[in-house]
């Protein structure tokens, strides 16, 4: 019976994920839209583009090869699993402990792997310099993230979300690390989500742009995966920010179904906070040039770095 | 038993050399002698693997010096590099039946092949000093050798000149470190050595320094690695996977067995050189690597990264054990050597892809490949397979032993040591950094050659290699993948190694439920490959089962978008240069000067602009370019010598005599 009911939990948690994303990239535009006083479409919109694509025939470059073909679905089962393995609702659900902060780090760097690959398959310029910088940027973004988890973990004495968001809400308590942490994550949040001011994720056609660049060929249902794919990786970051920062109401292991009720409502408002900050990020600030990324990115290394060394020389910083 | 068998398949393998001399005119050779090979590699890695006791095996044969002749010994450490040697030389023996067909002078390669198999398995046996670096020494040659079978080349030529430099002075190393273990008793065979006073405090210092210059310039560790980059592409393709998946293991054994073994119980301080030096070789390593157009200079650097991230958990095993922390200690250890293991598989399996690749196109260059993955199917999808393992992402081999190794850094800030304290993150994000840029690295090289449009005619019309190279790289990348689904039976085979060396042993991981990885407690990490792989298995399956179902299944081709402005000509894609510009220009110059110079004529001049890169490697300018130019003036004095009178040779004569009575009557 406990199985069965954990089983559902985790289901629950996979179809939340999935069918919240799309919503909470709709909310952001919408946000971002209204801030600028422009009415902007319905937050329901990203749901509608994706069943539009899914309708389309799709249209494949003349050489393109089966990694081009499988990519979406692998990029997509890698970013889905990642994101499920967030505690967003309850904490210590079934497959937590198959993989930790680590792995899901590493989990989002198959994911990108595979998409790269695929920028650079059809043989085109504009896959290729997405390909490039989206690889660049990675080679600061993901040694930062590792440095922003070894923060977490040296504090909660555990690399395992379910036993970092425990340990956040049983020790409420204001670290110096923490601060230097959280920074750190929302700068790898940005860039790896290619929200402004890395990337844009609203234009075509820039020399600037990274992640549009490395999609140019998809069309159809492919695009609609590889969408869903992206919006599934923003949630994940917003969740992941929450689940470590602001733990509360997160329903226990063994909770009830009230508990986890209440649980998913207030990640449901955690979600709405995030995305509201993130649009009001994005219209306060510009795009920067690519090769000012690496300094933003280089910040939040340094910042994990920083907080690693603080806590290798003290426990209590 | 088992040791027994080893010694006669050793035995056997250098009679395979003699035979291949005698062959040396047959058609047949090639096939013969390889065969030969992968079945006594077989037969060595059966050996190395069959439960034993738990006592080590030991034999003496009346060979080499007369009255000591010769020990030899296989313990759980040797046994474990037996299998790895071995698994290298059967795969390699194998990929090279077919491989071998390709080359135009076989008798240059046959006699080497196996003796260099022969010499990698009697290093990882011996068990005195003396056998130890004559089986050391021989290895060393016979790949010299092998390096040298393509001697037309001048680029093979320096490439050797300076193996056989850079392997003589390692093994000099090597030999004045058991000089001073030995001692003034001079009991050179490994026993004795354990068993004698451990000097002072300077004398090991003194021994680690030699030690990580002789299996350190064996290894590739940064500033030794010169010679591997030049070396390891020089060989053919199946000679270079087993001198970098395989001989590079070899030496990290020699720094084992030494260091963990004889030179008795650690200081705290071995450790910082060790990690220190690991973290270099892993930055300078991977950032090299990243720039490289030549496939295999790519993966031989790429070997540079990973004998890095070995010696960093090799040092952190160090630090652990001489501060008593024995879980810490054996966890690091463990990760070293599953580390030592997956990189043996999946460097072996990438070199192979890039001797399938030269054979099919001639070209090495991977500005010159491009869409292969259409005219070599089969070779692509190992590739890629290997790429990923490599690159250390889940669920293959890479990605455990790297996590094991972050684990380890996880647990340092209890080290009572400042120094360690303040070291240890700096070289986690070391650690970290050469993981992503290992991936970017990967994406470049499989991207460049395997992905896009062909760039020259050789690459577009590459035909699918030989069905013996396939059966080879095949097993290998499943070898892979079983490592990263059920590395806990991996992390049990190594648990008796950590036991002896470092005394302590993470929990077996044989017993946990689920086949989950937990190195030291469930609250703190675990880790399930399977589920992971399960996971993502069926998340692909549900998604495209979705699509299928509720989408539109219309597919047309049609010619590449590109915005608007598809060009039809191959050189309009992106280049491997071109794709590691961003790095060259954000992280290159830590590792190396790399300055882009564009030449752009004057308006009405009608010669062609020029678009250069120039590139110096910081450590061949800042220490061998110094070293050679203080030779080259000590060799311009002496030459004054050539021509002195026989007064004056006499009078030398006299002062060296004189200078000698000296030294002895004033010597105590």
């Amino acid at each position: 019976m406990a199985l069965i009911s954990d089983l559902a939990a985790q289901a629950a948690q996979m179809i939340l994920v999935l069918s919240l994303a799309p919503l909470l990239l709709g909310f952001t535009r919408k946000t971002k839209a209204r801030l600028l006083r422009r009415r902007g479409p319905s937050i329901f919109q990203p749901y509608r583009d994706l069943l539009r694509l899914m309708r389309k025939e799709v249209v494949l470059a003349d050489n393109a090869s089966w990694l081009f073909r499988s990519a979406p679905y692998l990029i997509f089962a890698a970013t889905w699993v990642a994101a499920a393995l967030v505690p967003t609702f309850a904490t210590g659900l079934m497959f937590n402990w198959s993989a930790d902060l680590i792995v899901i780090t590493a989990l989002l760097g198959s994911a990108r792997f595979f998409l790269a690959l695929a920028g650079m398959d059809v043989g085109t310029s504009f896959g290729g310099i997405g390909s490039s910088r989206e690889m660049m940027f990675a080679s600061l973004a993901e040694p930062a993230m590792i440095m922003i988890v070894f923060v977490v973990a040296l504090i909660a004495g555990s690399t395992q979300l379910s036993e970092i968001a425990f340990h956040m809400l049983s020790h409420i308590e204001l670290r110096v690390s923490y601060g230097l942490a959280l920074i750190g994550l929302v700068i790898v949040a940005i860039a790896e989500n290619g929200r402004i001011p890395v990337d844009n994720p609203a234009t075509h056609l820039e020399l600037t742009m990274v992640h549009e660049a490395m999609v140019l060929e998809y069309s159809g249902r492919h695009l609609a995966v590889i969408e869903l794919a992206s919006a599934l990786k923003l949630l994940l970051y917003v969740s992941l920010i929450a689940c470590i920062f602001a733990p509360w109401g997160l329903a226990p292991h063994g909770a009830d179904f009230r508990g986890m009720a209440f649980g998913a409502v207030a990640f449901v408002a955690k979600l709405a906070v995030g995305g509201f900050l993130l649009a009001l990020f994005e219209v306060s600030t510009a795009k920067m040039r690519v090769f000012r990324v690496p300094d933003f990115l280089g910040a939040a290394l340094m910042l994990g770095l920083l907080g690693t060394l603080l806590l290798f020389v003290s426990r209590s910083l | 038993m088992s040791l027994t068998v080893a010694l006669l398949s050793i035995a056997a393998l250098l009679g395979a050399a003699g035979l291949a001399i005698a062959l040396a005119r047959s058609v047949e050779a090639t096939r013969i002698i390889y065969g030969l090979c992968f079945g006594f590699s077989l037969i060595l890695f059966v050996a190395a693997v069959v439960p034993r006791g738990a006592a080590a095996l030991t034999a003496a044969l009346p060979l080499g010096l007369p009255w000591i002749g010769a020990h030899f010994r296989m313990d759980v450490l040797s046994a474990f590099f037996l299998a790895i040697v071995n698994l290298g030389g059967a795969a390699a023996s194998l990929y090279a039946i077919g491989y071998g067909a390709h080359e135009k002078h076989p008798s240059r390669i046959l006699p080497f092949f196996p003796a260099f198999l022969a010499g990698m398995n009697l290093v990882l046996l011996a068990d005195d000093a003396f056998s130890f670096l004559v089986a050391w020494e021989f290895m060393s040659l016979s790949s010299w050798a092998l390096v040298m079978a393509h001697h037309h080349d001048a680029e093979n030529r320096r490439a050797g000149f300076i193996y056989l430099l850079m392997a003589s002075f390692g093994t000099l190393a090597l030999l004045m470190a058991f000089g001073l273990l030995a001692g003034s008793v001079g009991g050179y065979s490994f026993a004795d050595i354990r068993d004698a006073a451990h000097g002072p405090s300077w004398k090991s210092g003194l021994v680690l320094a030699l030690v990580l210059l002789g299996a350190g310039s064996k290894a590739g560790l940064v500033p030794l690695h010169i010679w591997l980059p030049l070396a390891h592409p020089a060989a053919p393709s199946h000679v270079s996977a087993l001198m970098s998946g395989v001989m590079t293991k070899v030496a990290i054994y020699g720094f084992i067995r030494i260091v963990f073994d004889l030179l008795g119980p650690p200081e705290f301080w071995w450790s910082m050189p060790t990690l220190t030096l690991g973290a270099i070789t892993a930055m300078l390593g991977i950032l090299s690597a990243t720039i490289q157009s030549d496939l295999k200079k790519l993966l031989a650097y790429s070997t540079i990264e990973n004998i890095g991230i070995i010696f960093v958990a090799l040092g952190l095993a160090l630090a652990f054990k001489a501060n008593g922390m024995a879980l810490p200690a054996a966890l690091a250890f463990t990760a070293a050597l599953f580390h030592v293991f997956n990189h043996s598989l999946f460097k072996s399996l990438l070199f192979f892809g890039a001797g399938a690749v030269q054979g099919a196109t001639g070209e090495r260059d991977i500005e010159r490949l491009g869409g292969l993955i259409h005219s070599m199917p089969r070779t692509a999808f190992v590739f890629l397979g290997a790429c990923l393992a490599i690159s250390a992402l889940p669920p293959l081999n890479g990605f455990v032993s790297e996590w094991l190794v972050f684990q380890a850094v996880l647990l340092s800030p209890s080290l009572p040591q400042w120094s360690l304290k303040l070291l240890v993150p700096a070289v986690g994000v070391a650690l970290a950094l050469s993981a992503a840029l290992c991936a970017g690295c990967f994406v470049r090289a499989y991207g460049v050659a395997f992905l896009g449009r062909a760039r020259s005619i050789a690459a577009k019309d590459a035909r699918e290699t030989d069905p013996w190279s396939l059966s080879a790289m095949s097993g290998l990348l499943a070898l892979c993948l079983l490592a990263g689904l059920f590395p806990s039976y991996m992390i049990d085979t190594i648990t008796p190694a950590a036991k002896l060396f470092v005394g302590g042993h993470v929990p077996t991981q044989g017993d946990i439920p689920w086949m989950s990885i937990v190195p030291i407690a469930e609250s703190r990490s675990s880790y399930n490959g399977l589920l992971v792989f399960v996971f993502i298995i069926f998340s692909a399956s549900v998604a495209a089962l979705i699509v299928r179902r509720f989408g539109s299944k219309a597919i047309r081709r049609g010619p590449a978008w590109d915005c608007g402005y598809p060009d039809p000509s191959p050189a309009t894609q992106y280049t491997g240069s071109s794709f590691a510009q961003p790095i060259r220009r954000t992280l290159g110059n830590v590792a190396f000067v790399a300055r882009d110079h564009l030449d752009m004529p004057p308006p009405g001049d009608t010669r062609p602009a020029r678009f250069g890169i120039e590139v110096h490697d910081r450590v061949w300018d800042g220490i061998y370019t110094p070293i050679l130019r203080g030779v080259e003036f000590c060799a311009d004095q002496l030459n004054r010598m050539n021509y002195l009178t026989i007064q004056e040779y006499l009078g030398l004569v006299f002062i060296a005599l004189v200078g000698l009575l000296l030294v002895i009557a004033i010597w105590p």
